[in-house]
């Protein structure tokens, strides 16, 4: 175990030989998608010359190019309001990617720290860690998070943190699993007795081995939370009107569904695009990484 | 096999007492509860009563044991909405709720376990791979998008379904195809996973060896050693993610169930519906949870038979 950067080239190195060609076409296509989705986010304010949240009362509820009534300059056409749908999606999609990165993170930092004490502390402290991500994993999460926002109301700072612990355990048992497997390599007893410090062992030695379950699973996880995410939004519970979210947007938009569908279907497709994208990306991740996941 | 059981009823008790703990501290975490819950409209009178119900000028830990009394007597209040017992309320939504969640189950045991066997069985063909991408999507594309998408082509555009309500069988079927989505992809995997570990031991080779049909290694030595760990997934994995897909599918079809309240309840602030709400789905998901526990302990004879 050299270092830190030592790990990320071993992601790339076990590149899967073993998935046919068709594999690698549907990652292509993903890792394009990836891209595509993620230069959307970020350029969002930049590629539609429209405000998202700009109303206009004469282009009301118009259809997407190629359609009869068509609003120039709309291609998505527009919602009830006569905001651009096209550019309130794309918001949205940023809105969605930067509530799940940063879900995603505070999963990753409680996660990891009670599975970093748990692996290293052994009895009750485990015990407790344990016990704590038994729980969590019985308790129906989506229900906890109805109750949390409609009592602490639903702020941006609300959602993120329970976006945040909506995945935690996955962490914990990672690092615990790996931490305790490591304890016991030949390496680390060696590494005590050259008179290594337990900070100097956690980031010259622990640290290398967690950096590839780590992403792995960061990217599993980013799926699981835009779907609770754009859930809870869709909902109402979620991203508060008028701020656009991909849920929020199928939410609002379904009671003009029979007229205007085009409201709720580029949202929903952008909802299922980057679903599977990051899905197909975590899969192969983890095909690459060779990470054996524990799967419950 | 007595302290197996004994082990994960202990384990169900004290997972039930950090629900309703997780349900309590949410409620005083955002402050006053009654400024939260009724801010507007309270008379100074109605609110000293609320503060005395609620016992909130003592202690938290006073407040805490008072509420876990009610808890155990089974008091859990009014409604705000309705001024009704909120057990009221929701027992009156169970069988709709218990309805859908049957008829889901009943779809995913019959496509997945097909499907699952399927995929294990011929692996390395074109099937194999079809039956994964199938489990794939259903993991990928969110309950509400599925109920969205299906309303839009067979509500809207042919006209052949009802949206609302849940009075005839034609009702059942979107809802239990958008619930289902989600539990089949889980379902199939765990069969295909389950079923490849068993078609690996020794044992099968043994089948083959002494010339039983192919059919009847896969069905009867197979899935029926496989069938332990599916039903352990069915009941630890399908009652969170069925009490999730409820939430959200009930509320798209107007389905008069739990899930449906407990999203209106979320909406509308109606605090002692929502708590109960939850507390009641949480005791559901976790007395499957120890049924499956039994159902496991029962079917494997490793436990069955052990003594401590």
């Amino acid at each position: 175990m050299a270092s830190l950067v030592d790990a990320l080239p071993r992601l790339r190195r076990r590149s899967g030989r073993r998935k046919g060609q068709g594999a690698d076409i549907i990652q292509t296509i993903a890792l394009v998608c990836a891209v595509l989705l993620a230069g959307g986010a970020l350029l969002a304010p930049w590629l539609t010359p429209f405000d998202p949240l700009d109303q206009s009362l004469l282009a009301r509820l118009r259809p997407p190019i190629g359609f009869d009534r068509y609003a120039a300059g709309h291609l998505a056409g527009t919602d009830e309001l006569g905001r651009d749908v096209l550019s309130r999606s794309l918001h949205g999609l940023r809105l969605t990617l930067a509530l799940a990165f940063a879900g995603a993170v505070i999963g990753l930092l409680i996660g990891g720290l009670l599975g970093l004490i748990a692996g290293q502390r052994r009895g009750w402290v485990e015990d407790g860690i344990m016990s704590l991500v038994d729980m969590q994993i019985a308790i129906p999460f989506t229900l906890v998070a109805l109750l949390v926002l409609a009592l602490m109301g639903s702020s941006l700072t609300v959602l993120v943190l329970v976006l945040g612990i909506a995945g935690w355990e996955q962490y914990a048992r990672i690092v615990r699993g790996e931490v305790r497997r490591i304890a016991a390599q030949p390496y680390l007893e060696a590494a005590h007795t050259a008179g290594a410090g337990p900070f100097y062992i956690a980031w010259r030695h622990v640290l290398p081995n967690l950096v590839s379950p780590l992403v792995v699973q960061f990217t599993l996880s980013l799926s699981n939370i835009v779907i609770l995410e754009s859930t809870l939004s869709f909902l109402g519970l979620g991203v508060q009107p008028p701020q656009p979210s991909l849920g929020s947007m199928v939410g609002l938009g379904r009671d003009y569904m029979p007229t205007a569908p085009w409201i709720v279907l580029t949202p929903a497709a952008l909802i299922v695009v980057l679903t599977f994208t990051v899905q197909i990306l975590g899969d192969w991740l983890r095909d690459r990484a060779d990470v054996r996941l524990r799967e419950r | 096999m007595t302290p197996y059981l004994l082990r994960h009823v202990l384990k169900a008790v004290v997972t039930l007492w950090a629900i309703v703990t997780v349900t309590f501290v949410a409620t005083r975490l955002s402050g006053n509860p009654i400024d939260t819950f009724l801010g507007e409209g309270l008379t100074a009178e109605g609110r000293q009563a609320l503060i005395d119900y609620f016992q909130l000028d003592r202690s938290l830990w006073h407040q805490y044991l008072a509420y876990l009394r009610g808890v155990l007597s089974g008091e859990f209040g009014l409604s705000f909405v309705d001024r009704r017992p909120v057990t009221t309320v929701v027992a009156e939504r169970l069988w709709p709720s218990g309805q859908l969640l049957l008829s889901s189950v009943a779809l995913t045991v019959a496509v997945s376990l097909p499907l699952g066997v399927l995929a294990a069985v011929y692996r390395r063909s074109w099937i194999g791979s079809a039956v994964m991408v199938v489990a794939f999507t259903g993991y990928a594309v969110p309950s509400f998008v599925l109920a969205i998408v299906m309303v839009l082509t067979f509500s809207y555009w042919l006209n052949w379904l009802p949206v609302v309500g849940n009075g005839t069988w034609l009702h059942f079927i979107m809802p239990t195809i958008a619930m289902s989505g989600v539990l089949i992809a889980a379902l199939t995997r765990f069969t295909r996973n389950a079923m490849l570990d068993v078609l690996g031991q020794d044992f099968i080779r043994t089948a083959r060896a002494k010339g039983l049909r192919e059919t009847q290694v896969v069905l009867k030595h197979g899935l029926g050693n496989a069938s332990i760990t599916v039903i352990s997934v069915l009941g630890l994995q399908i009652a969170g993610l069925a009490a999730a897909g409820s939430v959200v599918v009930e509320s798209i079809f107007s389905w008069p169930g739990v899930g449906q309240m407990l999203v209106n309840a979320a909406i509308l602030r109606d605090y002692p519906v929502l708590q109960f709400g939850v507390i009641a789905v949480a005791v559901a998901v976790v007395a499957i949870n120890i049924l499956t526990d039994i159902a496991y302990a029962l079917a494997d004879p490793r436990i069955r038979l052990a003594r401590a």
